[in-house]
This record gives structure tokens, C-alpha cells and sequence, in this order.
């Protein structure tokens, strides 16, 4: 039943892993090493000189209401793009489930937003939404609704939610109706004779047996949101008005790319390492335990 | 085959491989490496400007490379030199000046390379607004002067007629300006009154140097790395709450940070744009109305007889980086004096709006008969030479005074969006940029 390789000796296995582990280490371990580094160091902007900070970078971090405001920011952001993704793609699969004309049209429409690069869907959103050019927002302007993503903060956090939103639907989609698809027939049937119906169905037999898929996109749809969404978020709003579309991976770049404070950016950057390592690890063990029953 | 032979063959192969590069080394030209960061028009010129001087000479190829906006130029040129790759020059933003004199080994200071390599720079010979922007505090120059404009008010004539205002009569004091917006708010057929780009730079660091007042201890910075920001004073918040006032009523509109906010003025959507003066080579380009530029508004209260207004643009810095020879510094030299030679700073100055660096290149730009053509042109230059140059008008010196500028824009958009009020937006402005003049001390220092 079990199939496994073993391989003899030490040697042709270590080999083997080899190119991983150097991977591993050239574009993991190394920069990670260099992040830790230059975060205990205070150091100019062309880095002639340098100096030892300690945890000084650390200590102005955590002083800083603003940074306090940006976690914040980013935990109501990634909540809301989850959600939003999550609702929607799992909308779309269940009717793209069911029995529908066209069903393969649909589908593809469904899929394409994943293949476009992120700056460009930043464009497409800007020229649907920009209060001036854009054909949506020039249109709400001109009905009497003031809408101005420029300069509203609120208006610019759900344009990005949104823009953010809308490109990760198409990865829980084929997630979600992989995982209806590879629910027993059978079982449903079964409900289905007994006269389960509808909503009630969906809630008692469907979602329960989906929950490792809902689980898997959950971790998946947070990291996106934490991370992947720079592009998107940078271009349409560079993380304004004001800081209020300022992530934290946002101000990771700004502070260190666009001020040049290396120290502080690569401190913000330590924390968030320790925030991704805390949930991966909380993934492993969730995953793991469900495996194991 | 004896061993004599075989080390004179030896020695003739050697002498036959070293031959052609000593000949190519003695015929080909030296190459150098040119960041910038102008796009559209002003690209355009500044790939007429390294046509002409490539065509100019044979000892020296010069390469110009476009590596985005001033911010992402600085940055780029910045992660370059730490990679060891800097270019030959690069040009940075005015108020980066502050940053970029504090990175020591990473430049190689205009003086420096004027007397390394024999190259003349007399910074007498540059207009004063110009040169005190770039001058250490012993009035030699610490980069080469390249392109400087100032603020100015771009009006549209002909909305300012359909409303009733006098096209030729555009306003002079911020109240003028005041009444002028909310007239144009009610009767002009532009969807926005007024809008400005640039914010920081017009309203508030413009705004101190022509009426006067400091914007930072120490001198502007130009004293000392102590200097911290005076903008919580009374004028800038009463600035910032005339700003406010206006959005409130429908006479202004904030449509974004620097020069943003242009394309918003000559696609004929607002009114007045205060905006850079080189701002001029795109508006020329693609105005479909009548438009004229004017100085920047007074406020008599406050100063009666208006300071000069400072610069914006840019300035070229040479870089260093390891294994750079001395030909390369020589062929920088050979660029800037090519640049600073009269008839191309009057021809640069002409093509895009920015203003002649240089006494020589202004005067040749007047007797080309070019301001008599076209009226207005010369208001930039009477603005940055008007009154007295102060300690208040000659520029800023600050470090990060990017950051500084962008936590100003952060500031001022909350109290635009009416989630603080002006005295609360510049004080914060203040507690965070002292923030960062302290963190860039302290790394200056280190």
C-alpha cells in the first residue's frame, strides 16, 4: 500500500536534497539573516557608515502609534479581502456546480482575473474608478455621489479591498469547486431524500464536508492579502490619502526603499516574519490534526 | 622546438593580443552612465541635449537612461552605489540636495571634480536663487546646477473671461486669489475652480519664502543638522485652513501629490494650477485653451515687500564607485561644460520652462528675442530674483526632507478630508518630521 523510496546509504539522498536546500538558503536564510542584521543597525542612507543600534529600531517601532495603526490597518484589510474573496468565489462555485447552460463560459470568465499581473489590474481599476476619468467614478460624480478615492480615506480602503478582492475570487473559485465537485453524489442524494432543501442542505451537508478546502483558503487568502496585494495596493493608492491604505508591507517598502531607513524597515520586516512563521505554524497544526483523525 | 623559442613565441603571442586593445583603448570613446527622471516633453529634451553633445565631441559616449519619478531616481541611484554600481551622474530632486550631501564617499562634489579635472565653475557666474540652493557654506558649488524652475500660478484665460475676471489681470494676493476661486466655483465652465500640485512645496515652503518666514530652525537647516520645523506656526495653519475653506465651498480642489495634479490643469478640467513652471512643455503641448502663467500669490499681511520664491527641479550629482577611472570623471566634467554653456542652458531653459541656471544663458535667452515673444516666460526668473535673497528664501537644507514632504501630504489630506483640523494636521506634521531630522542626525553622525 504504502509506496516510499528508500534510498541507500547517505550520500545519493543528501545529494538529492541538495539543490533544495541551497535554494532554501540563497533566497531564504541568507536575506532573512540580512534582514536580522541590518535591524540592529542605524545606518545612512548610501550605507558608508554604520553603526550598532541594538533593539533601538525595535523599541522606536513599537513607540510608534503610527505603526500600532498600520497592524491594525492590516488586519481589518486582510479580514475584509478574505472575506470578500472567500464569499464571493464560493457563491460562483456553487452555481458553476450546478447544472447550467454555458457552464464552461462562465467558468473561464471566472478564471481570468487570476492571469492578470497585478499592476495592470491596478490600472483597469483606476480607469473604472478614478473621480475624474474613470467611467464609474466620473459617473457617481456626476450622479451627486461625492465619491473621491484621492481624498477619502474609507473610499480608498474598499477600492482596494475590492481591486485586491477581485484578482484572489478566481484562486478560491477552482478551490472551491474542486472541493464540491469531489463531495460523494451520493451524499447529497441521500439529503436530498430525505428532504433536506436548498440553504439548509448547503449548511448541514455541503459546508461541513468543505471545511478543509474553507480552512486551506482561509491561511492562503490571509498571507495573499498580507503580502501578495503590494502591486495592486502600490499602484493604485501608493497607500494613501494620508496613511490610510498604508499596509504593512506598504510601509516596509516605503520606509526602506522610498526613505532610505533601512534599520527600520528591515525591523518592520523581522515582525513580519514572526507573524508568518505564527501562522504557518498554527496551519501545520491545525491541517496536521485534521489529517490525523 | 627549443625552450628559448618557445618563450620568444611566447612573448610574441603575448605582444600580438596586447596590440589591438592598446589601439582600441587609444580610439574608443569613454563611456558614461546618466540617470534622470524627466518623461514626456522634458524627456524628450533631455535626449536632444545628449544627441547634440555625442555629437559634439567623439571622446565621450554618453548614455542617458529615464529611471522614473525623483523619488525612484534617488532611490535607484541609492541601491546602485550600494551595489557598486552607481552611474556616472545622477540627477536629484532639489530637496534631496540635504541627503545627498551627507553621503560622503558615495559623491564626488562639483568643486571637487572642477578641480580635479581642470573643468571651470565659477558659481558666481549661476543666477543667486540657484546657487545658494546648491552652495555649501564657503560658496562652493556641491553639485552642478542643471534644471531649476519655481512655483508659479498657470490660469486658464478663457474660463476666467466666461466668469467675468479680467484674462489679463490674474490675481496677486492669496485674498485675490481667494475671491477669483470662489467666482470661478460658481461661473466658470470648468468642473474644478482651482487646484495645486505639489502641495508642500507651493503652498508651505514656497509660501515661508516669499512671505518671510522660517520654515525650520538653524536657518532653514543650513546651520546644522539640529534644525527643527516651524510649520505648526500661525501663517502655515492659517494657509492650510484658507485651503480647507476653499474645498469646503467648492473653490478648490486637492487632486493628488506632486506633479500629479498638472494634467488635471491642462486638460482644461481646472481653472487655476498652481504647478512648476516647467511645467510649461507639457501645457504647450496639450492645452486646447488660452493660458498664461503668474506669479505666485503674496499675502501683504505678513511681508509688504515679497521675498524671491525658491527653486524646484533638479541638480546632477557625480557618483564614485569602485574601479571608476579617471576618464570617466573627465568626461563628466566634459558634460557639465557643455551645459553650462550659455547658448544651451537658453536653449534648454526655451524647450521646457524650466528657468537659465545661469546669468549668461538668461541674457542670451533675452537677446534671442524669446520673452518678447512669448509673454511670461520671463516671470519665473523676475520671481526667483525679486527682493532679497534671506535666510528664509534661500532654500531648505534638510535631511529626508522627502519624507518630510510626504508626511506633509499625509497631514494635510486628513484635515482636507475633515478628520482634523489645520492647527492639529501641522502639529503632527511637525512632532513626526522632527522625528525624522533627529533619526537623520543621528545616522549622519554615526
Amino acid at each position: 500500500m504504502d509506496r516510499r523510496t528508500i534510498f541507500p546509504g547517505r550520500a545519493l539522498p543528501a545529494l538529492l536534497v541538495l539543490p533544495q536546500l541551497a535554494l532554501t538558503a540563497v533566497f531564504f536564510l541568507w536575506p532573512a539573516g540580512q534582514a536580522i542584521w541590518s535591524s540592529l543597525q542605524r545606518e545612512d542612507a548610501f550605507g558608508t557608515s554604520s553603526e550598532f543600534a541594538g533593539l533601538e529600531n525595535f523599541a522606536s517601532l513599537f513607540a510608534d502609534p503610527l505603526y500600532g495603526a498600520a497592524v491594525a490597518r492590516t488586519v481589518l484589510f486582510c479580514a475584509a479581502v478574505t472575506a470578500l474573496s472567500m464569499g464571493l468565489a464560493l457563491l460562483f462555485a456553487v452555481f458553476a456546480d450546478a447544472e447550467i447552460r454555458g457552464r464552461a463560459f462562465y467558468r473561464t470568465m471566472l478564471v481570468w482575473p487570476y492571469a492578470v499581473a497585478p499592476a495592470m489590474s491596478a490600472v483597469l481599476w483606476v480607469l473604472m474608478f478614478h473621480p475624474q476619468i474613470g467611467l464609474v467614478g466620473a459617473w457617481l460624480n456626476r450622479i451627486g455621489v461625492p465619491w473621491d478615492y484621492k481624498l477619502n480615506g474609507a473610499e480608498a480602503m474598499a477600492l482596494i479591498v475590492g481591486a485586491s478582492a477581485w484578482k484572489q475570487v478566481s484562486y478560491n473559485f477552482i478551490f472551491f469547486l474542486a472541493g464540491l465537485q469531489a463531495i460523494p453524489r451520493s451524499v447529497i442524494e441521500a439529503a436530498r431524500i430525505d428532504g433536506s432543501r436548498g440553504f439548509y442542505r448547503f449548511r448541514t451537508i455541503v459546508l461541513p464536508l468543505l471545511m478543509p478546502v474553507v480552512f486551506f483558503l482561509l491561511v492562503v487568502d490571509l498571507v495573499y492579502a498580507a503580502f501578495d496585494t503590494f502591486a495592486t495596493v502600490y499602484a493604485l493608492t501608493q497607500g494613501g490619502p494620508g496613511q490610510s491604505t498604508q499596509t504593512l508591507v506598504l510601509k516596509v517598502y516605503l520606509d526602506g526603499i522610498v526613505n532610505a531607513d533601512i534599520g527600520s524597515s528591515s525591523a518592520q520586516s523581522v515582525v513580519l516574519m514572526a507573524g508568518v512563521i505564527v501562522l504557518s505554524a498554527l496551519q501545520f497544526r491545525f491541517l496536521g490534526r485534521k489529517a490525523g483523525t | 622546438m627549443d625552450r628559448r623559442n618557445l618563450l620568444a613565441g611566447a612573448g610574441t603571442l603575448a605582444a600580438w593580443a596586447a596590440l589591438p586593445g592598446a589601439v582600441r583603448a587609444a580610439g574608443e570613446p569613454t563611456r558614461i552612465v546618466f540617470w534622470h527622471a524627466m518623461s514626456a516633453a522634458n524627456g524628450a529634451e533631455i535626449d536632444r541635449i545628449v544627441r547634440d553633445f555625442n555629437a559634439s565631441q567623439s571622446d565621450v559616449v554618453l548614455e542617458a537612461v529615464y529611471k522614473g519619478s525623483y523619488p525612484e531616481t534617488l532611490t535607484a541611484a541609492i541601491a546602485a552605489y550600494r551595489g557598486g554600481q552607481a552611474p556616472n551622474i545622477v540627477q536629484v530632486f532639489e530637496v534631496g540636495t540635504g541627503t545627498m550631501l551627507q553621503a560622503g564617499p558615495a559623491v564626488k562634489p562639483a568643486w571637487k571634480l572642477a578641480e580635479e579635472t581642470g573643468f571651470k565653475l565659477d558659481p558666481s557666474s549661476y543666477i543667486p536663487g540657484v546657487r545658494g540652493y546648491y552652495s555649501l557654506s564657503d560658496g562652493k558649488l556641491a553639485s552642478m546646477p542643471f534644471n531649476s524652475s519655481t512655483a508659479v500660478m498657470w490660469y486658464n484665460k478663457d474660463a476666467f473671461e466666461k466668469a467675468g475676471l479680467d484674462p489679463e489681470k490674474p490675481p496677486v494676493t492669496y485674498d485675490d486669489y481667494d475671491r477669483a476661486a470662489r467666482t470661478l466655483a460658481s461661473k466658470a465652465p470648468t468642473p474644478i475652480a482651482s487646484t495645486t500640485a505639489w502641495m508642500p512645496w507651493i503652498q508651505f515652503e514656497e509660501f515661508a519664502a516669499i512671505q518671510n518666514i522660517a520654515y525650520a530652525t538653524e536657518g532653514d537647516g543650513y546651520d546644522g543638522l539640529g534644525a527643527q520645523l516651524l510649520v505648526n506656526g500661525k501663517p502655515f495653519v492659517a494657509q492650510l485652513q484658507r485651503f480647507m475653506d476653499l474645498a469646503k465651498d467648492g473653490a478648490f480642489k486637492y487632486t493628488g501629490r506632486d506633479s500629479g495634479p498638472d494634467a488635471i490643469f491642462y486638460s482644461g478640467q481646472a481653472a487655476i494650477g498652481f504647478g512648476s513652471s516647467s511645467g510649461r512643455a507639457d501645457i504647450v503641448k496639450n492645452a486646447q485653451f488660452r493660458y498664461a502663467e503668474a506669479l505666485l500669490p503674496v499675502e501683504p499681511s505678513l511681508n509688504p515687500k515679497p521675498n524671491n520664491s525658491i527653486i524646484g527641479g533638479a541638480s546632477l550629482w557625480a557618483l564614485n564607485a569602485p574601479k571608476r577611472t579617471e576618464a570617466e570623471y573627465k568626461a563628466v566634467a566634459a558634460f557639465y561644460a557643455f551645459i553650462s554653456k550659455p547658448e544651451q542652458v537658453a536653449l534648454y531653459a526655451q524647450h521646457t520652462g524650466y528657468v537659465p541656471v545661469t546669468v549668461a544663458g538668461y541674457d542670451a535667452t533675452e537677446a534671442s528675442g524669446y520673452y518678447a515673444k512669448n509673454p511670461g516666460t520671463d516671470l519665473p526668473v523676475q520671481q526667483l530674483e525679486r527682493g532679497e535673497l534671506t535666510a528664509n528664501s534661500r532654500g531648505l537644507r534638510l535631511g529626508r526632507l522627502p519624507e518630510i514632504r510626504a508626511v506633509i501630504y499625509e497631514e494635510i489630506e486628513k484635515a482636507l478630508q475633515g478628520q482634523q483640523s489645520a492647527q492639529t494636521a501641522m502639529d503632527s506634521a511637525v512632532e513626526r518630521g522632527n522625528r525624522i531630522l533627529r533619526d537623520f542626525q543621528k545616522s549622519a553622525r554615526g
